[in-house]
């Protein structure tokens, strides 16, 4: 697909960027996905020289400072990004936008056969047996933290193995995406579900000569909380017990929630 | 370099003295092996030390004897160098099982710790916590090294290829136990934050019913050992409790 015409070597803007060092976790979004101004509403104030970034990525001819200096343009210096400025904001722009692509249809389903190809590499978690991983941000505003990636199966965000994913930034994959991603693709649970009963929960936690540490030794079991799963009768009663709240039947020192939102939750669709 | 005992200058004059390079040196040497540490000479030489090591390994002197370099493995008939440097290896792994649960061995460790030699822990929240080797078994053969995070006490896969292969029963079942009764000071203060899952800000309603249920287990130990008089609060073997919260209580 060259619309060049005049070289055979022509690769558009938007593919040079996905075939970038660690731009590997990016899905290339849809020319009509980005030519539809509905869906980049509020980015131009996002975005410096926004016009001239969009033009960027859809393969237009934009004039930077260089090409007035060189004489190959005579638009005016003034208002011209640098090259440098230009290709910061067209990648800023791109990731602002490929946020949004991901959560919808075509970008989702985009993002999911990555997923099963294994793209965005496994959990390191040993007991996740080898679960894919999805990447996030831990925020949507964009120059914050750099991409993470959850796993559904032990819930929880890592960083990925290899350095060359440091620069990229999180918001570009934002915070809805892994959610949206597991609801959207049941497989995925079922997936975690196999490997969440395969493991013996009684049988964690470190041992020494074949015995268990004590609980109240200071290096006894402290965190078995964090990879629980309701299995028996009791603790899935207790589980029901937590729809909307935490119980506090046992006088449990009425121990607040550490995030004020936890009722702004909403229903899953299954 | 030091000598490991007079024996081996003997052996290695012939070759350029600067050059000499010792059995254990060159194992420690091979990259994937930067898990191990240096076993003392006069542990392997002790045969208290090795005790049923014989069942695992056949020739046990011989490669006791090459471990220590008395014997050079080139002085043996080419047919059998290849099995006697594997199983030379083998030894030296099962031995160090052994060794890094012992006082010098542990100390040895512990400067591999601070060095981050194992790698750190992926987990976001665990904030790079250095890991520690771990065997699933002490028996060799059955299952190959994973590490250990004493942070969010939970088992990794090592990142490299080469370190995958490693046998756990190198580093065996109770070594990250051991460690940690002998340098409690190494024992983290562990964190309670919870990831979950948001769509559209909202968190994804069955997954925030798992986490709230996932922090009343939490509340019931916390519960349990301030009863036991525990300090957990910004302890360590105890968790971070910012101040806010402190206060709230
Ligand atoms: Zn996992
Ligand atoms: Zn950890």
């Amino acid at each position: 697909m060259s619309s060049g015409g005049e070289e055979g070597d022509y690769v558009p803007w938007i593919q040079q960027f996905c075939d970038l060092f660690g731009h590997d976790y990016f899905v290339p979004v849809a020319q009509e996905f980005i030519e539809d101004d509905f869906n980049l509403t509020g980015l131009s104030s996002q975005v410096p020289y926004y016009r001239e970034a969009l033009y960027t990525i859809l393969d237009y001819q934009v004039d930077t400072i260089e090409d007035v200096t060189n004489g190959t343009s005579n638009s005016d210096k003034q208002d011209l990004p640098t090259k440098s400025l230009l290709s910061h904001s067209a990648e800023l722009l791109y990731g602002l936008i490929h946020a949004r692509y991901i959560i919808s249809k075509p970008g989702l389903t985009a993002m999911a056969s990555k997923f099963e190809r294994n793209d965005f590499g496994c959990c390191p978690r040993y007991y996740c047996d080898g679960m894919h991983l999805i990447p996030c941000g831990s925020t949507d505003v964009p120059g914050q933290e750099t991409v993470r990636l959850y796993c559904p199966c032990c819930n929880d965000i890592y960083l990925p193995s290899s350095s060359r994913y440091l620069n990229i930034d999180g918001s570009f994959f934002g915070t809805t995406f892994p959610g949206l991603l597991i609801k959207m693709f049941p497989e995925i649970e079922n997936q975690c579900r196999i490997r969440i009963n395969k493991v013996n929960q009684n049988e964690l936690g470190l041992k020494l000569f074949g015995f268990r540490i004590n609980e109240s030794s200071i290096s006894g079991p402290r965190m078995k909380w964090l990879r629980m799963h309701p299995k028996s009768i009791e603790q899935r009663h207790e589980f029901e017990n937590c729809e909307l709240s935490i119980p506090s039947e046992d006088e449990m020192d009425d121990e607040d929630d550490e995030d004020e939102d936890d009722d702004k939750t909403m229903a899953s669709e299954d | 370099m030091t000598s490991r005992n007079g024996i081996t200058e003997e052996y290695h004059t012939d070759s350029s003295s600067d050059f000499t390079e010792y059995w254990i040196d060159l194992f420690l040497g091979i990259k994937g092996h930067e898990y191990f540490c240096d076993i003392d000479e006069d542990y392997i030489r002790d045969k208290f030390n090795l005790t049923g090591l014989n069942q695992e390994v056949s020739k046990l002197s011989v490669l006791i004897d090459i471990l220590t370099d008395i014997i050079d493995i080139e002085s043996q008939p080419e047919d059998q160098r290849d099995a006697l440097e594997h199983n030379a290896r083998v030894l030296y792994g099962l031995i160090h099982a052994r060794y890094i649960l012992t006082s010098r061995g542990l100390n040895k460790m512990f400067e591999k710790y601070r060095n981050g030699d194992f790698g750190y822990c992926p987990r976001v929240h665990c904030q790079l916590h250095p890991l520690l080797p771990i065997g699933l078994n002490d028996q060799p053969r059955l299952a190959s090294v994973k590490l250990y995070c004493a942070k969010c006490e939970d088992l990794y896969n090592p990142k490299s290829g080469r370190h995958a292969i490693i046998d756990g029963a190198y580093f065996g079942t109770s070594f990250p136990a051991m460690f940690f009764q002998n340098f409690p000071q190494a024992i983290p203060v562990h964190d309670r934050k919870i990831y979950t899952p948001r769509v559209f800000g909202f968190k994804l309603h069955d997954y925030s019913q798992l986490s709230r249920w996932r922090e009343l287990q939490r509340n019931k130990l916390e519960k349990s050992l301030v009863q036991k008089g525990i300090d957990i609060y910004n302890k360590p073997g105890g968790f971070v409790i910012d101040e806010k919260e402190e206060i709230k209580n």
